[in-house]
């Protein structure tokens, strides 16, 4: 029987259904999917960033090498704009006569924003000045889905210190996927140089005011009174070592030539200059040029974007015999008045190592002033066949880890990106060559500061800074101070000591000061008048062309406030280029200004063209990460060889 | 009226359901002043704002209630057929001299800025005349012509809502279907109309060279069942040939009869199109204001999405989105919760009744409430077309506010007076 009383259970029950019905759904699109949430948020959101100025760096007497220089680029909202355009036409004929572009490109350009996002800005027209940016503003309102946002382009008032200082870029795709949300599309970042390694700090944190708007897009205040937001935080300011004056100086004398010129504050291990030649001028990586003048570098002869102090390979030669002699004087195998007889050569088994002279007897000082190669392998031969190793091997290796200890063979750790280790093997690497068939005759090459040994510019003025510190480094670098306290990582405090006592220095700093004050030296070019300067040159032979010009050094020889390494490519001998730059620079720094019958010589200097012959040595190209590699020689690439001659054996 | 008689009066009159309507009505309210979109001056008493409208469309509600309550019992049976002749009446009137407000002539003005809306007012007056048809002849439904009988009073204002054309309100008065349930008309009505939903949607969804050999297996299926009973056989044939045919004449209605931007809300509502910023702009914005409360809500005036206008006709049809934005599923749960303790104490309330009349009515209350919350509710969350229909006692309006509160308490004075007899 149809008891028309129940019925009224099944309506309420319709009720209680469709009452859970609404419930579940509201669960869903309130509880258990946050999509809706998200959807608002991008609604009413828009997060309008204020870009922090990126820090300036100056010099170490706080002169300005990179400033910034306000630009303005035109944005747009492509969606923003064509939804008013077709509200009611906007006149983009007269906003093109403001800006300066014709329809064509306005439509280019429009299609371009498009393409990359419709709702999001992006660089309509890049880098307006500032009459444009003027003329724009009041009449901007005018262009609904505008707007203008300033930037800040980096300037540099002396065009110099390009490889030091680096460039700025528009970010990769890869980096704002690595930076995990940090940077956006139009952002810049340092892609070498101090601009590089100094990034995170130089970028300084960008600001972000949350702001809500209506439906109609009208703006209508700040989203919590502003509680996420945040101000832009200026990148913090840096002061270089670099002096600007020799800085100016050496790119100026090494104009027209390929080389480097590193000069430190030995006490410090401050660079006071960084010269890598050729270079570019900074400026030119700046601007709507910026790019193609990048191409041109790019391909440039000589790669002006090489930066040979930290990443050219060259053979020490000479510069290496003060180690010997250090070496030899620690271990005991000699003491200062030790003599051999220099009878134009040294005979290593079946080679022959020439001198550059027949020096007779000679003992240490004279040995350095000379640049004796015969005096060099003899103390290489007495290191490596003391009688306290079990054989010439284990002497090798316990040899070239004393070396290393003065930063040859790896990186100092400088505070620009892409330094390169040099070279310089161990033991394993030989016995892997010759199987057990070496010896010292084997590597004699080496107490030369040839054959398989390469080190950087840098490396060579590092190892300037020890001798003059009589037996410690400290790591060089190129910045200071970091902010307006001026801090200075701790790394750049620490003194690494080479495990060379420091009497041992005294006789060959005595060489190294005949070598340049005397009539017999090799570094007499480089003489100063008034101060002990202290050097060796170097004439580093190439097998491409003519041999490179070395000069290294420090001064003045008591209480030393510059540590140089000079390189001039295919210059020939050492004394007639890199002797006579060093000294200019140096004499600048202590003196602060040139003797004026020098004057003449810098000038003659500067105008020298000492560009390679064809084929032109290849260097080997920086690379990021560049340093971690193994130090195996790039093959065909540049070598310096030694001058070695096979003779038959007489006896 | 005598001392002894106001006592019984205020011991008769179901106070959990006035607390229950005097709360919905609060809730509206307060929505309501949150969906301003900005606020110059936030005064409760600015008259000129909705809210301030809304407050006192609130306050002449309740006199216009409780003077309901001091009429006589007998006056709603006796006057049905007079109240429900004048609903009519005006819904002609609003054909002629109506205002058209979105396309729907639905409006007539009445001076001070204040309109009427008499679809409103035709579904009380319907249901009067319903209960009184119901109460008076003890039709059981079972014969045609009581069920015609009923359709008529349906029919009548359902053909002039209709014309105007108003689509909501026109289906809300489908609730009608229910008290004749209850009252013995055949639950397969109700599953007819059900399988009419069913098969609508489905043309939709389904093309028709799929749809119509699935009707054909189902129908061969139960016709060679019931192969040996002939009646049962027979009717089951006549089903499936009526489905058959439906199909085709809802084909041909939709594409004929619907206008072009109802095509494209049933398209949309039932996923076929996928359009942000068009026709499914209301539904997706306020399906984003609702969502983006979450649990517990942004809180009172800081929704974002429902002060800077993201949602169109805020205050009126779309007032959940704001609950739901500012209030979060909370706040959601709260309104159901209350809507569907409200039915089912009319329900509760209209089985005690001992007369036909008052029962019929409460069944038609509740009925009518529900259809309205379940389709405003369910639209602004996208389960149902859009079709603008207000959510009782919370959408802003004074039609739509006194029409409700005059439908609930004729019920409420119905029930205080349920010992006596009508
Ligand atoms: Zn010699």
């Amino acid at each position: 029987m149809d008891n028309l009383f129940n019925r009224k259970y099944i309506v309420q029950g319709l009720f209680i259904v469709v009452s859970l019905i609404l419930l579940g759904t509201l669960f869903y699109i309130q509880v258990a999917s946050d999509r809706y949430f998200l959807s608002a948020e991008s609604n009413v959101l828009r997060k309008i960033y204020t870009f922090p100025a990126r820090g300036i760096i100056l010099d170490r007497n706080e002169k300005v090498l990179v400033q910034n220089e306000p630009v303005y680029d035109l944005m747009i909202i492509p969606n923003d704009f064509k939804a008013a355009d077709t509200l009611k036409p906007i006149d983009t004929l007269e906003l093109c006569n403001i800006i300066g572009i014709d329809m064509i490109k306005f439509r280019k350009n429009l299609k371009k924003s498009t393409n990359q996002s419709l709702f999001q800005p992006s660089i309509f027209e890049g880098q307006l000045s500032v009459e444009i940016y003027q003329s724009l503003s009041e009449k901007l309102s005018r262009f609904p889905g505008f707007f203008v946002q300033s930037r800040t382009i980096r300037n540099y008032p002396d065009s110099i210190a390009s490889q030091f200082l680096g460039y700025i870029k528009e970010v990769s795709a890869k980096e704002i996927e690595k930076s995990e949300g940090y940077y956006r599309p139009t952002d810049y970042i340092g892609k070498s140089g101090v601009e590089k390694s100094y990034e995170t700090l130089l970028r300084g944190k960008r600001g972000v005011v949350r702001m809500l708007y209506d439906v109609h897009n009208v703006p209508k205040g700040s989203y919590a009174d502003g509680k996420f937001d945040t101000a832009a935080v200026s990148g913090e300011q840096l002061i270089s070592s670099l002096d600007i004056r020799l800085q100016k100086m050496g790119e100026e004398l090494m104009k027209n030539k390929v080389g480097s010129i590193v000069a430190i504050e030995p006490s410090t291990g401050e660079i006071l200059a960084f010269v890598s030649a050729p270079g570019y001028d900074p400026n030119e990586m700046v601007g709507r040029q910026s790019g193609n003048n990048y191409m041109k570098y790019l391909g440039a002869p000589n790669r002006p974007l090489n930066v040979r102090p930290i990443a050219g390979y060259y053979s020490p030669g000479s510069a290496f015999k003060p180690l010997d002699a250090l070496l030899g004087l620690q271990e005991g195998v000699i003491d200062p008045n030790t003599t051999f007889n220099c009878p134009g050569g040294f005979r290593a088994g079946s080679l022959w190592v020439r001198c550059e002279h027949v020096d007779g007897n000679i003992a240490l000082r004279r040995g350095l002033a000379r640049s004796c190669n015969t005096y060099a392998c003899y103390v290489f031969q007495k290191l490596i066949t003391q009688k306290k190793y079990k054989n010439q091997k284990v002497a090798y290796d316990e040899w070239q880890k004393k070396v290393r200890k003065f930063g040859i063979g790896d990186t100092l750790g400088v505070d620009l990106p892409g330094e390169r280790r040099g070279r310089l093997y161990d033991e394993a690497y030989y016995s892997g060559k010759y199987s057990k068939y070496w010896g010292y005759s084997t590597v004699i090459s080496l107490a030369i500061g040839q054959g398989e040994m390469a080190t950087t510019p840098l490396q060579m003025a590092n190892i300037m800074a020890i001798i003059a510190n009589r037996g410690y480094y400290i790591k060089p670098h190129l910045v200071k101070g970091i902010g307006t306290n001026r801090t200075i990582r701790p790394e750049y405090l620490k003194k690494n000591y080479v495990g060379v006592d420091a009497k041992h220095f005294e006789p060959v700093i005595d060489g190294m000061q005949d070598a340049v004050n005397t009539s017999w030296g090799t570094a007499i070019a480089s003489r100063i008048d008034n101060i002990i300067m202290c050097g060796k040159t170097g004439t580093v032979q190439n097998s491409h062309g003519k041999n490179h010009s070395v000069f290294i050094g420090f001064a003045p020889r008591d209480n030393p406030k510059i540590a140089i390494a000079v390189i001039v490519e295919n210059a020939g001998y050492g004394s007639t280029y890199a002797a006579p730059i060093a000294s200019f620079i140096t004499e600048k720094y202590l003196k602060d200004s040139v003797a004026v019958y020098k004057r003449a010589q810098i000038e003659w200097m500067k105008k020298q063209v000492v560009l390679p012959a064809e084929p032109k040595p290849k260097v080997v190209t920086p690379k990021p990460g560049d340093s971690a590699k193994v130090n195996t020689p790039p093959a065909g690439k540049q070598t310096i060889k030694t001058v070695i001659k096979p003779k038959p054996a007489v006896k | 009226m005598s001392n002894q008689q106001s006592n019984r009066f205020f011991f008769n009159v179901d106070w959990i359901t006035i607390l229950i309507y005097v709360a919905l009505c609060t809730i509206g309210f307060v929505n309501i002043y949150a969906s301003i979109p900005t606020q110059s001056d936030s005064s409760v008493f600015n008259f000129s704002s909705n809210y301030g409208k809304q407050l006192i469309y609130i306050l002449a509600g309740l006199v216009l209630g409780f003077s309901i309550l001091l009429l006589e019992a007998k006056f709603f049976s006796v006057f049905s057929p007079i109240v429900y002749g004048i609903t009519v009446l005006l819904l002609i009137m609003v054909l002629i001299v109506g205002r058209k407000v979105a396309g729907n002539q639905a409006w007539i003005s009445i001076g001070g800025g204040f309109r009427l809306q008499p679809a409103e007012f035709a579904k009380f007056g319907t249901a009067l005349l319903l209960s009184r048809y119901i109460s008076s002849f003890s039709p059981k439904f079972r014969d045609f012509k009581s069920i015609l009988f009923a359709a008529l009073i349906i029919g009548t204002p359902l053909f002039f809502i209709m014309m105007q054309p108003d689509a909501g309100s026109a289906l809300v008065f489908l609730s009608f279907m229910f008290p004749m349930y209850r009252e013995g008309l055949s639950g397969y009505f109700l599953l007819i109309f059900l399988g009419m939903i069913v098969l609508f949607v489905a043309d939709f969804l389904v093309p028709m060279a799929v749809l119509i050999p699935i009707i054909l297996a189902i129908g061969g299926f139960f016709i060679y069942q019931n192969r040996r009973k002939q009646k049962v056989m027979f009717s089951a044939i006549l089903v499936t040939f009526v489905a058959i045919a439906y199909l085709f004449l809802v084909k041909v209605a939709y594409e004929k009869v619907l206008k072009p931007h109802q095509r494209t809300r049933i398209e949309l509502i039932l996923g076929l199109k996928m359009d942000p910023r068009g026709v499914g702009y209301n539904v997706i914005q306020s399906k984003i204001a609702i969502g983006s409360g979450q649990l517990t809500g942004r809180g009172f005036l800081q929704g974002t999405q429902t002060k800077y206008g993201y949602v169109p006709a805020q205050s009126t049809d779309f007032i959940f989105s704001t609950v739901g934005e500012e209030w979060g599923f909370v706040g959601c749960f709260v309104v159901i919760g209350l809507y569907l303790f409200l039915l089912l104490r009319l329900i509760n309330l209209a089985e005690r009744q001992r007369s036909t009349f008052s029962r019929v009515y409460g069944y038609c209350v509740a009925c009518i409430l529900f259809f309205h919350v379940f389709i405003n509710i369910g639209m602004a969350i996208g389960i149902v077309p859009v079709i603008g229909i207000p959510l009782p006692f919370i959408s802003y309006g004074g039609s739509s506010l006194w029409s409700f509160t005059v439908l609930l308490f004729i019920f409420l004075k119905l029930d205080s007076n349920r010992m006596g007899f009508i």
